[in-house]
Formats: structure tokens, sequence, C-alpha cells
């Protein structure tokens, strides 16, 4: 039964939520330097108060258990640096950004890039098959911080003439998530992901093909069309379901670099800011959030996997 | 057809002569050098490898000497006439906004880089196959435990782990080859698992139990051997995937430390300065990109070559 | 003559491989008339499915045809791929070995033959339903109307099968192509299958192409026969030409090699010993080997797959015992369970007075000395990276640490010379050799250590007839020189009947009959028994098609439900599938000959 599969599975999440939270929280405990470090000092007893208002004059393992008891309510803490902000209203903030870029970056990855890998799986070993699999290496060598500026550069500097039309893009700023600000940076976010989807998709449908019930299909007279949509691609796209979670895994790491470098407000950008400027709650927030996504991410992937191949249904 | 003896034919026993039989190996190398992407691939990687340790020989600069009267100028061979170094000396990449040679520093970028390659993966290596054979072999509930371990670990932002682990070390050159390595052994693990299970299903296994040999001898005689092979394809993959974080990292600016430089920090460098300056981001790029492709072809000629299916 | 359905003319196949280009089919000419069923026989690497697979332009990308092969007057392989699926599915459809794979997993089989009906006819979806039901009742599925939503692995081996029949013939094609349809089946579900077949072959006025490399099926089914070896057909003929009169040696061999229900058994040399008293080496008694299996629900439950429940038999030195009996009847696992190399649930296994369950290292070391086993598969059973001289001296280097290596290899050399290989084979891979010669290195490789007790789990099964023959030649002449005891577990009647003293059949589990060979063959008392061996197919025409219409039993029902092991009492059988049910005894019904209790039938 899926339901209680799926009953399992959340149970199980639970520790390792808790795990991912403990050690974050540790972690960032035994940073040298604290968040106020960076401040003029302030006189004693001011900074005792602050010290005082933030739990940061209790013993570690006591701030963890407060800590605890406020995420069970819901409350993530305040920003330790961004004063008047709480860290849930932070990332409340950032996250329509994040999400924007990071579900645009994806479906468009799965998209393009089952569609490459299917063709050149079509095509197998001819120039076709060579010249896609060539433009995936290059998604997957070249660092999301390369293809950025050169796309800046050629898109957003220097312009490009399409059929008589000077058109540049955007090459910073979220403009509220206008269309053209969003095309550069949800194209050298979904290039990496292209690249890999579309050769594991190629490779997945390779082997397909060569199976025994694809030759029985044939056999029985169907038409090429119907042998690949109706036999064949559904087990070529069963290992894209697994790649699932490591793929949002990939696109989260690549939207530090983006948010970075075209300035969008994202929940990435706060990460980096809140690791350099030992902004406890904000990281351990953002590393929360970020692991109960995959997590819950990983167990959908999980079912999806088991709804779409019968075999697996079973216990076995 | 096998010629039937008699068995009595005693004298025969000491005197025959042996036939050298064609391991999988060999067949495995044969089938890689007929693969020439692979091959080109092994030949330019040894260049850049012979340039990276022999740089110092190849230009007369210091990677990090200063010459403020060229800062930011481009080779001779630039098209752009008004941004040339014009000095006699022979730069051949042109130098950096500070003013160092870009070619050198290209070199000992891809020592710091490659180096960090090799050793993170080594790293993962030690750490991913001691794990993953000992998950694989024991199986049972054992395996079932360590593996949800890794799936724990797998559902980590673990690059975000990594980055508060630079942080909390501010940076140590030492820690940065761990931390990757830390990053990248998961999946090297899965893969020596996933193997050690599908050898251990293998009926030769159970022949050799059958003949009386012990676990340690069916471990290091039978299961290693044949785990190996998926092992080093992974390993050549391993490592692009290693040098690309470490410039991840760089560009974020928790990576290599001034003085030293790595591609990555190159790469980041010359990012800033693309209007200005392109050729700082083009030639460490183009040697990074590079590498990575060959390192790529070779990890998938191996693949095909030991494993041989219709590609 | 009327015209015939297919016609190849001067037909080659060839592969382009990187090691140079593969000649799998060799100037081939034959006809098909409608109406016949043609048979094509030949070992593995003969190219006859090759030969067909081209037919229909199913051949992997690498692949190359040359020549004629026509189809009512058009020449398949120069259609387009529009016309060319129009024949496909239609007039002409094929039928694979191992239905598993061959079906799409993902799609209800009730899906899978309506595609097929509507791919080549006009029809609604409830026409085709309707069509595709109907189809599947032709192939005596029942509950024909449920099994429409099932999924291919919900279905045993058999039935699969039979959904593939039903797929390749809703359609009403002019011609039928099965390549070898019952090889992966059991031998009784096989009777059934063919059976099917000819009916259909009646019915819907079918021609059939049926591959084999079992002589017996084509003796059954063909009535002309094609002889093929290295992609040429060396002799063809009508089936009685072809049985009673080879004229090719080839012919002769193959028809030579094949162990025969019919012919007189040969003597199988007694035990050394041959006289009264010669002592009991093994005793196994009520041995029970069950396994958990995990059932779905909320909280885990784990019901016990009785793999083998209760066995007991004694063996004595010299002794050879063949152990018969479907796939999930336990042998397999009855077989690794006297060696130690399955843990047992219950029960007790004496070697030698001792018992193996007790024994520590030491002792478990020296049983590994005396016995040894021979496994199904050659190249499996082989590690693929050590040469065979390394995998023949394993054994050695094992369990008598302290030789020499200089006498390590005289002895693997010596034990190679004793199973027909050259000694200066020693550093060969197990890929370089064919599969007779790597069966020899597992033969070699158990003698090693000169054991009294050899356990051959299937170990012909995986070979051509041709060196089947060979390799149970040599087995027995090794048995005569070494005087050793044999567990000779196989599904291959005739083969069991050529080297065992005594039989024991199994089902389920248990022991249904346990008698000397002779009294096993000829005088079988338990049902089951007596199905399997109406269920063999001889190598004779005659004979074999009359066989074909004995009634059959139903198929191997689930092993977990405890009610299946009553199939055959079901008088005493409790309707509940987790009850603890009667366990029948055996009743000694003459000398040696035990038969486990049964309804009358």
């Amino acid at each position: 039964m899926l339901i209680s599969y799926a009953f399992r599975r959340i149970l199980g999440a639970i520790p390792t939520l808790l795990i991912i939270i403990t050690l974050a929280f540790f972690m960032m405990r035994i940073a040298p330097g604290g968040p106020f470090d960076g401040e003029r000092r302030l006189p004693a007893e001011v900074e005792a108060n602050v010290l005082a208002a933030y739990d940061l004059d209790k013993p570690v393992h006591e701030q963890y258990f407060i800590y605890l008891g406020r995420l069970l309510k819901g409350d993530l803490g305040p920003s330790f640096r961004a004063r008047d902000f709480t860290v849930t209203e932070m990332i409340a903030a950032g996250l329509p950004v994040s999400i924007r870029l990071g579900l645009s970056a994806i479906t468009i990855a799965l998209l393009l890039g089952t569609t490459l890998g299917v063709f050149a799986a079509l095509r197998q070993n001819r120039p076709s098959d060579f010249s896609v699999m060539a433009i995936a290496m290059v998604g997957i060598t070249i660092p999301t911080f390369v293809t950025a500026p050169l796309l800046t550069l050629l898109f957003g500097v220097y312009g490009v003439n399409i059929f008589g039309l000077e058109f540049s893009l955007p090459v910073g700023g979220w403009n509220n998530g206008a269309l053209p600000n969003m095309i550069l940076p949800v194209t050298v976010l979904a290039l990496p992901q292209v690249a890999i989807i579309s050769r594991l998709v190629r490779g997945s449908m390779v082997e397909v093909l060569r199976s025994n019930y694809v030759r029985t299909a044939r056999a029985k007279g169907l038409s090429s069309l119907r042998v690949v949509t109706r036999h064949a691609l559904r087990a070529a796209l069963l290992p894209l379901v697994s790649y699932l979670g490591p793929a949002i895994a990939g696109l989260a790491t690549g939207s530090l670099i983006v948010e970075q470098i075209f300035g969008l407000p994202g929940i990435g950008r706060y990460f980096v800011q809140g690791a350099l400027n030992r902004d406890y709650t904000l990281v351990l927030g953002v590393v929360i959030f970020y692991a109960s996504f995959v997590i819950l991410l990983n167990l959908i992937a999980d079912i999806l996997y088991r709804v779409l191949d019968p075999r697996v249904r079973y216990d076995r | 057809m096998t010629p039937v003896l008699p068995a009595e034919r005693a004298g025969l026993v000491e005197s025959a002569a042996t036939v050298r039989g064609r391991s999988l190996w060999v067949d495995a190398r044969r089938r890689l050098m007929r693969n020439k992407a692979a091959v080109a691939s092994m030949i330019v990687l040894g260049s850049v490898t012979l340039l990276a340790v022999f740089a110092p020989l190849f230009s007369p600069y210091d990677f990090d000497a200063i010459d403020f009267s060229l800062v930011q100028c481009a080779p001779a061979w630039w098209p752009d006439d008004s941004v040339l170094c014009r000095a006699d000396g022979a730069h051949w990449f042109g130098m950096d906004a500070v003013g160092r040679d870009l070619f050198v520093r290209t070199l000992y970028g891809a020592r710091v880089s490659l180096a960090v390659g090799l050793v993170a993966t080594c790293v993962s290596l030690l750490i991913g196959i001691a794990y993953g054979a000992t998950a694989g072999y024991l199986g049972g509930s054992v395996d079932n435990l360590m593996m949800r371990f890794v799936d724990i670990l797998y559902s980590l932002p673990f690059i975000f782990f990594v980055i508060i682990l630079m942080v909390i070390f501010d940076r140590n050159f030492i820690l940065l080859f761990v931390a990757i390595g830390a990053v990248e052994w998961l999946t090297m693990a899965r893969i020596v698992r996933g193997q050690t299970l599908s050898v251990k299903e293998q009926e030769f296994i159970e022949a050799a139990r059958a003949a009386g040999v012990g676990p340690w001898g069916i471990i290091s005689r039978h299961v290693i051997p044949n785990v190996v092979g998926p092992v080093i394809v992974y390993v050549t993959l391993t490592i692009p995937a290693v040098i690309l974080a470490e410039s991840f990292l760089s560009f974020l600016g928790l990576g290599i430390r001034e003085p030293m430089t790595s591609w990555g920090v190159l790469i980041a460098e010359g990012a800033n300065s693309l209007q200005t300056s392109p050729w700082t981001l083009i030639f460490p790029a183009t040697f990074m990109a590079v590498t990575l492709f060959c390192f790529n072809f070779i990890g998938d000629g191996l693949r095909d070559a030991l494993d041989p299916k219709d590609r | 003559m009327a015209e015939p359905i297919l016609s190849a003319r001067d037909f080659h196949v060839r592969f382009a491989t990187p090691d140079g280009e593969v000649h799998a089919v060799r100037n081939v000419s034959f006809d098909v008339q409608p109406g016949e069923c043609l048979g094509v026989v030949g070992e593995s690497g003969s190219g006859k499915s090759q030969l067909f697979l081209a037919a229909l332009g199913l051949l992997a990308a690498n692949g190359r045809t040359a020549g004629g092969m026509l189809y009512r007057g058009q020449d398949l392989t120069k259609l387009a791929a529009r016309d060319l699926n129009r024949i496909r599915g239609a007039r002409i459809t094929m039928i694979f070995q191992d239905p598993l794979t061959s079906l799409t997993p993902h799609m209800q089989i009730g899906a899978q033959i309506v595609e097929a009906l509507r791919a080549h006819r006009k029809m609604t979806r409830a026409e085709a339903v309707r069509g595709a039901i109907e189809s599947l009742e032709l192939v005596r599925i029942p509950e024909a109307r449920r099994r429409m939503r099932q999924y291919p692995h919900e279905l045993s081996g058999g039935m699969r099968q039979r959904v593939m029949i039903a797929m390749a013939t809703a359609c009403g094609p002019d011609l039928l192509i099965a390549d070898e349809p019952t090889t992966a089946l059991d031998v009784t579900v096989q009777a059934q299958i063919l059976d099917i077949m000819r009916d259909l072959k009646t019915k819907l006025k079918t021609s059939i192409v049926l591959i084999s490399h079992d002589m017996g099926v084509i003796a059954a089914m063909a009535d002309r026969v094609q002889v093929m070896r290295h992609g040429e057909f060396v002799e063809s003929g009508t089936v009685n030409e072809v049985f009673y009169a080879p004229r090719h040696e080839y012919t002769r061999m193959l028809l030579d090699a094949i162990p025969r229900l019919d012919a007189p058994a040969g003597p199988v040399d007694a035990p050394r010993d041959g006289s009264a008293g010669h002592r009991t080496l093994l005793d196994v008694r009520d041995l029970k080997v069950h396994f958990p299996i995990r059932v779905e629900g909320w909280i885990p439950r784990y019901k016990a797959l009785r793999a083998v429940d209760g066995v007991s038999f004694t063996l004595g030195e010299g002794e050879t015992l063949g152990v018969v009996g479907e796939s999930g009847c336990g042998k397999s696992t009855l077989a690794r369970a006297v060696l130690a190399l399955l843990p047992s649930t219950a029960g007790v296994v004496l070697w030698c007075g001792q018992e193996l369950g007790q024994a520590d290292r030491e002792a478990l070391r020296r049983l590994r000395k005396d016995i040894q086993i021979v496994f199904q598969d050659p190249l499996a059973s082989l590690d693929p990276r050590m040469t065979i001289g390394q995998s023949i001296a394993e054994p050695l280097r094992a369990l008598v640490p302290d030789l020499g290596r200089e006498t390590v290899v005289a002895r693997v050399r010596e034990s190679m010379l004793r199973v027909g290989l050259d000694p200066a084979w020693i550093n060969r891979y197990p890929h370089e050799l064919s599969g007779g010669q790597n069966q020899r290195v597992g033969i070699a490789r158990a003698m090693i250590v000169e054991p009294k007790l050899v356990v051959c789990d299937e170990a012909v099964s995986a070979l051509d007839v041709s060196i089947q023959a060979q390799i149970v030649d040599l087995i027995l002449s090794l048995q005569q020189r070494f005087a050793m005891s044999m567990i000779f577990v196989s599904h291959d009647l005739a083969v069991v009947r050529r080297v065992s003293h005594r039989v024991m059949v199994l089902y389920l589990g248990r022991i249904v009959e346990i008698a000397d060979r002779d009294a096993i063959y000829k005088d079988p008392r338990h049902p089951y028994t007596r199905a399997l061996i109406s269920a063999v197919l001889l190598p004779d025409p005659a004979k074999s098609r009359v066989r074909l219409r004995a009634p059959l039993p139903a198929e191997l029902p689930s092993p977990i439900d405890t009610r299946s092991a009553l199939a055959y009492l079901p008088s005493k059988r409790i309707d509940d599938p987790d009850a603890v049910q009667y366990v029948p005894r055996l009743i000694e019904v003459g000398p040696g000959h035990l038969v486990a209790e049964h309804d009358p039938q």
C-alpha cells in the first residue's frame, strides 16, 4: 500500500531533520567569532544586555533547547544582523524569488533535457547524437560563474541583433520578476541541469530501446512514434525521477552564484551573507527550510517512482 | 574443440608449455586505446600536467611578482591594439588587473586545482570504498542502517555545510581538500556498495564459499578486483567535479587564499573584469574547461572499455 | 503446391562488430507452406534466431541482410517502414523466448493486446477489448476479463507466454514465428503451450515456424524440419525423414546425443561396493529451509516461504541420487542446504555420522573437502578476473593450505587432464573458453580435492545437447574412477534417468515419490510424477505427438499459501491460506519405493 509506505517515510524523515538541525546548530556555534564582532565595541552592560536579549549568554546546550522549543512553534528567531527582521520574515521575502527562479529553471531543464536526450538516443551514434552530447558536455564542465558573465556580455552589454531588431537583456536586478530580467538568470541556472538530464535520458533511452519488450512492440507492427511514446519513454524516464532530488540540490547550489551575480534578492544570497557574518539564526533558518524541502521532495520522488513502476509497487 | 586426452598421460603434465591468457584488463585496455577521444584526452591532460609541474621552467616571471607599469594589458596577439602590453618581455597571456603575469599564474593555478582534485578525490575514495564495501558486504540490517545514514547526508544541502566549514576553519588549505572530499564520498560509497552487492550475488562467490574460502579471502580475491572497474571510472569523473567545487568556493570568496591561486580564483577575478580585460577570464577558463573535458572523455572511455555494451 | 507464405532465397545476415564481421546466416533458402509447421532446429550460435529476426526487420543496428525474404511475393527486407509495419503484427507475428522481459512491464496485458488489434484493424475500443478477451480465452486463460487489467509480473511464466500467443494471434496472422517459446518454461507448462499452439494452428489456419534447440519439441510439433548449423541449413525434410532417416552426420550426432526415456536405460554402474552393506554417507532427516517473506501492511509481518519443507533421505557410497522437480520445488535449495551454503531452519544433516548444523570452523573445513558442488551456469560460476588455473586451485588452496606452490600447480594440471582439458590452457580466462569447456573447469575445480560426494546442480542444463552428452559421460566416468556419491539435481528427466541409481521427486519442498530409477520410470505411482513423465517430449514424432494429448495439472500455485502443498490431497485440505495444514505421509508401496499420500485420480 502506498499510503503506509508514505506514512513510514514521513515518520523516518523526522529524525533526519532533527539530526540536520542539530548538526547545523553546533557547527555554527563552533565557528570562531560571534555575530556582533564586526561592530564597534559596546560598553559592557549594553553588550551584556544585547547578548542576553539574544540568549547568547546562556550555555550552548541551553541555547539549543530554547531554539528547538521556538522551532516547534514555528518561530525561527530573529536575525542577528538585520535587527529589525525575524528570520521568518527574511525567508518569506526571499522565498518567492528563489522559487520562481528554481521552478522555471527545473521546468526548462526537464523539458529541454528530456527532448534532447530522447532525440540523441533515437539517432544513436549518428552526427546529431554526437553534437548533442558534445553540447551537453560543455554544459556540464563550464561553471555557472563563467557562463553568467559570458552570457551577460553577449546578450546584455553588447546586445544581439535578431531579425533586424536590436535588443539586449537587463543584466541585473529583480524588477519584481519581470520576464526580461528572468531570462538570463534562469538560462544560466538551467544550463548545467539541461546537460546532465539530457545525458541521463539518452543513456537510459538507449538501454530501453534495446530491451526485449521494445522488440516485441516493434514486432507487433506499431509505428515508431507509438513504440517510443507508449512503450519506451515511460521506462526510460524512470531514472529521471530518482534524479529529481539531486537536481534540486544542484539548482540550489547554482542559485547561490546566480543570485549573487545578477543581484537577485533570493534566499541564496541571504545564506552566503549569513554564513560570512555569523548570523546564526539566519543560516540555521535557511538550512532547516531547505533541508525540509529536499526531504519532502525526495519523498515525493520516491512515491512517484513507485507509482510509475508497477513492479516496485508490491513490497518485495 | 578440446582434445579429449586420456587421463594417464602423466608425462605431458610436466612438460606442457603454457599459453598466455588474455585477461579482461588487457581487453579493456585495447578497447580504450581504440577510443580516439579518450586517447586524445589523455595526451592533452598529460601535457597540461607537465606544464603545471614544470611551470617555473616555462616563464621567467614569478606568479606573484607585480609589475606596476604593466597592469591589465593584453598579450601581443590581441586584436584590440589599445590595451596591448608594450614591454619586450613575453607576457604570452597578458597581465591581470594587479599586474601579474597571467601565463605563470594560470600554470600555478593548474597546480593547485589539479592537486585539490587529486587529493580530495583520494579522500573521498578512501572513505567511500571503506564505507561502501563494508555496507555492501555485510548486507542486511547493517547495510540498511549505513545507507540510511548516507541518504540523510545526501539530502543535506551539503555544499552549504562545506561553506560553513570553510567559514569556521577560516579557509585552511588542507581543510579545503578534506571538506570537498567529504562531500564526494557519498556517491563513491553508493557506487561501491552497489557494485559489492551485485558482485555478492554472483555465482562465483557462492562457488568460492563452497571451496572453503573464508570471508576475508572472498573480499580480497573476488569482491575487490571486480569492484575496481566502476570505481576507477567514477574516480576519473569525480576529479572534475572536485575541481569545479573548488572553483565554486573560490568564486564565493571562500576558497584558496591569496597569494596562492587556483583556476577558480583566476576565473573569479577574470569574471569581474570581463568588460575591460576579457583575456583574464578566457585563458584560465579555457584551461579549466579543456581539463574537465579531458577527464570526462577519459571517464566515459573507461566506462565503455570496462563494460562494453553497444554505445 | 500452393504458393508459399514465406520464401527465403540466398539469404545472408552479417554483423559488423569491432572484432570484425560476423557472418551469422549464410546462403539460406527455404519455403514455408500455408498451414504447415516448419521446425528450425540448431544449437546455440547456429543463427536460427537471427534469421527470423532479420526477416521481420528486428535486427540490431549493426546487422545487414542480403538476398530475398519474400512474403506472398513482396520482399520484406526491401519494404519501407510503414509497409513493413502493416505486415508485422498482423500477417506475420513473432513470439519470443522470455515472456517476462518481452512484455512491456508498465502496461496492462489487456492494453497490450488491444493495441495490437487497433493498430491493424479499424475497431472501436469496445470492439477491441472484446476481441482481446476472446483471444485470451482462445489460449485458455481462465477469468480472461479480470486478467485484462493485470500487469505482466503478476502472472506466472506459462500465463505470460499464453498472453504473448494471444497477442500474436489476435489479428489472425498467416504466419507465427515462435522463437524458443517454451525453453524458459517447466515441462508440464511446455506441453500446455505447445498444445495451445497446435490448436490455434488448426483453428486459425496459421502456419508456424518453430525455432528450438529441443528435438523433442520439434518432433511433437513440426511437419517439416530444417537443421541449422553455423548459419547454414545442413539438412531438410519432413519430420519423419529427419528423425527416422537422418542423412547428415550432424543431425545424426544430435539425435544420438539426446538421452531418451524410451530407450533402454543403460546400466548405471552399480556402486563399487555392490553387495549389501555399502555404508551410508549422508543422512538427511526432516530437513526444512524456510525464508521469511515480507507481507504488505502497516505493521511489518512475515510469512514463511517453505522452500524445503521436511525432506529425508539417505545416500550411500558410490550411489547417485537424482533429484527432479519443476521450478520452485526446492531442489536447488536442498542442494545448497546439504552443502551448508544455506542455513537450514530445522532438521538434521549427518555426514558420516557427524551432525553438520553444529559444525565449527574446523569441522566445516573437513566437510568442504568431502562435499563439493558443480553449478549450472559455467560462466557465472567462475570469477571472470581469475585464470581457470587459479579457479581450479582455489579449493585446494583454501582446504589444504600447506601445499607448496609447485604441488598445487601439478595437481591443477592433473585435474585438468582428468576432465579432458589441455593443461597448457592453465592461464586462460573463462571468457576465452566455450560453455562446455568452462563446465569442465567447474568439474575440475570440484574434483581437485577428491571429494566423496559431488552435488551437481543442473550441471548440464545450460549446455547444448551435443556437449551435454559429453559432460554427462565425463561425470559418469569420474564417478566410476573415484567411487564418488552424487546428488544430481535436474529438471530434465531423461538426463536424470541416465545417471541415477535412485530418483527423488520434489513438489513444493516435499518428497512426493522416491524409488529406484527403474521403478520410478516404469511404475510411477504419484500423479505428479506421472504428469512429469508424460509431459516429456521424445525426439520421436509418432510418440511425442500422442503425448501432447495427455491431461495435465494446473500450474504451480503460490508457495506462501499453505494450501498449495496439498494440491494432490485436497480431501485433507483446510481452506485457509495461513492454517497449519496436514502433512501427507510417505507410504511404502514397494521395496525402497515411497509415495506421498494422495487422493485417487
